[in-house]
């Protein structure tokens, strides 16, 4: 379970968040610009809130009192960016296995088999990543995540750079990672028929502030109405 | 007809000893303080900033006198390296080799720093949540990424120090077979009767090093760049 207390100030925008999650797939939702991939930065490592704390089970990655910061390389937190953030300069096989020579967690040769075969990217190894499509780019960048054997796979809108139809291949590859890999995940998003498909917990996040924590019933305005989100009554 | 003598060959072969060795003794320090400025902010960066390009804009012959007061046999530091480790400068080719780093430096750090600088450090983070401690994102992103830079700024460095003269020279002075370089080879022979040819010779092979010095260094960064984009 995580738990997250934190406060950050960043210019003239604040975030103070407060929220835990249950559930395997937990959705951070909300609008462009209202502080989803700061919350995420904080947790995984990147950003050092102003305040506050961030618990992982009983393990405490940040606590402003007791003067705790776990440095992101010990955090064991695999993130998937929104633009993949694959090492331009290593083969995809290279950046597969390159958590897994930082930070020096074993990896039994049959589940990395396992996880290149749900990811379908087995026939890309040898390629660079400038070679890759946007879709399996961010599929092996989800392999990568997922082969330093993570204890939370944070997801910053890893399918926003993506058109319609390599999204459409990308979810089922994302519905079954959480069920095969069953490593919690923090789903960030402001698409809600993407969080449909995956989340069962939401988070709704609006200008630095949680609005509403549930199920998918708080994306019910969202999908009937998708066009525009920005004029949702709550907020 | 184009013959080198024994005399040239020895200036030509100490140059390039002197160098490679600045380059390659520069390299590290130019690494860390490129990384420094590029990445760090601190108390006195301007300050530090400034004194490692001061060369760039000092007279020559100032520096090596700088040099000699502080590497020389009396000097400071020349004094301690002398009696702790048996390190002399003075009058040696290793003190050619020290002002010619110095000289080459800010060149090197200049084009180093520019390639940290144009890394996106999103890749970097990224390395960082895979695992890797600060020290080994250095070693697996940023500085496979700046290679074609600190190419750069390994063969700038190289291309100054085998042209440098003023430094030298006040510093080391200019004997045969120790401290006099290519460029010190050179003037000695423009100012004696009859060493025109000898002279001219020598500049042939300033000319040929220092392009075939750029030509390996387009090649070496063209390969770098490369692998970024496939093959």
């Amino acid at each position: 379970m995580l738990s997250v207390d934190i406060e950050k100030r960043l210019g003239s925008f604040s975030v103070a968040v407060k929220f835990e999650t249950t559930a395997g797939a937990t959705a951070l939702f909300g609008p462009s610009g209202s502080g989803k991939t700061s919350i995420v930065s904080m947790i995984g490592g990147l950003l050092k809130p102003d305040r506050g704390r961030i618990a992982l089970g009983d393990d405490v990655l940040f606590d402003s009192q007791a003067r705790i910061n776990v440095p992101a390389h010990r955090r064991r937190i695999g993130t998937v960016f929104q633009e993949g953030r694959l090492f331009p300069h290593m083969t995809v096989a290279q950046n597969l296995d390159y958590g897994r020579w930082m930070s020096g967690v074993s990896i039994d040769p049959a589940d990395r088999e396992h996880i290149i075969d749900m990811l379908n990217i087995g026939a890309l190894l040898k390629r660079r990543p400038g070679h890759l499509s946007g879709g399996e780019r961010q599929r092996v960048a989800f392999g990568r995540a997922l082969l330093m054997k993570p204890r939370l796979l944070l997801l910053d809108e890893p399918v926003a750079s993506l058109d319609r139809a390599r999204k459409l291949e990308i979810l089922p590859y994302l519905a079954r990672l959480r069920d095969e890999a069953k490593v919690p995940m923090i789903y960030v998003s402001h698409q809600a028929g993407e969080i449909q498909r995956l989340c069962s917990q939401v988070v709704r996040i609006e200008d630095g502030q949680v609005a509403a924590i549930g199920g998918l019933e708080l994306l019910d305005w969202e999908l009937h109405h998708p066009a525009d989100h920005k004029q949702h009554p709550i907020s | 007809m184009f013959e080198l003598t024994t005399e040239e060959w020895i200036a030509v072969e100490l140059s390039l000893r002197i160098s490679v060795v600045a380059t390659f003794v520069a390299l590290p320090f130019g690494l860390a303080v490129a990384w420094l400025l590029a990445r760090k902010d601190f108390w006195g960066k301007a300050l530090l900033d400034g004194i490692v390009h001061l060369p760039l804009v000092l007279p020559p012959v100032v520096t090596g006198y700088l040099l000699l007061i502080t590497f020389g046999r009396k000097g400071a530091v020349g004094a301690f390296l002398a009696d702790t480790f048996g390190i002399v400068f003075s009058f040696r080719w290793t003190g050619a080799a020290l002002a010619c780093g110095v000289m080459g430096f800010p060149l090197m750090v200049r084009a180093i720093r520019l390639s940290f600088e144009a890394i996106d450090r999103r890749l970097e983070h990224a390395a960082s949540t895979l695992g890797a401690n600060p020290l080994w994102v250095f070693f697996t992103v940023t500085l496979p990424l700046a290679l074609p830079g600190v190419i750069a700024g390994m063969v700038l460095c190289f291309a100054k120090a085998l042209g440098e003269f003023g430094a030298t020279i006040t510093f080391v002075s200019n004997i045969p077979g120790e401290t006099q370089t290519l460029s010190a080879a050179i003037y000695t022979f423009t100012q004696i009767p009859g060493g025109d040819a000898a002279a001219l010779r020598l500049v042939v092979v300033a000319i040929v090093l220092a392009l075939a010095a750029l030509i390996a260094s387009e090649w070496f960064a063209r390969r770098a760049g490369l692998r970024y984009h496939g093959e």
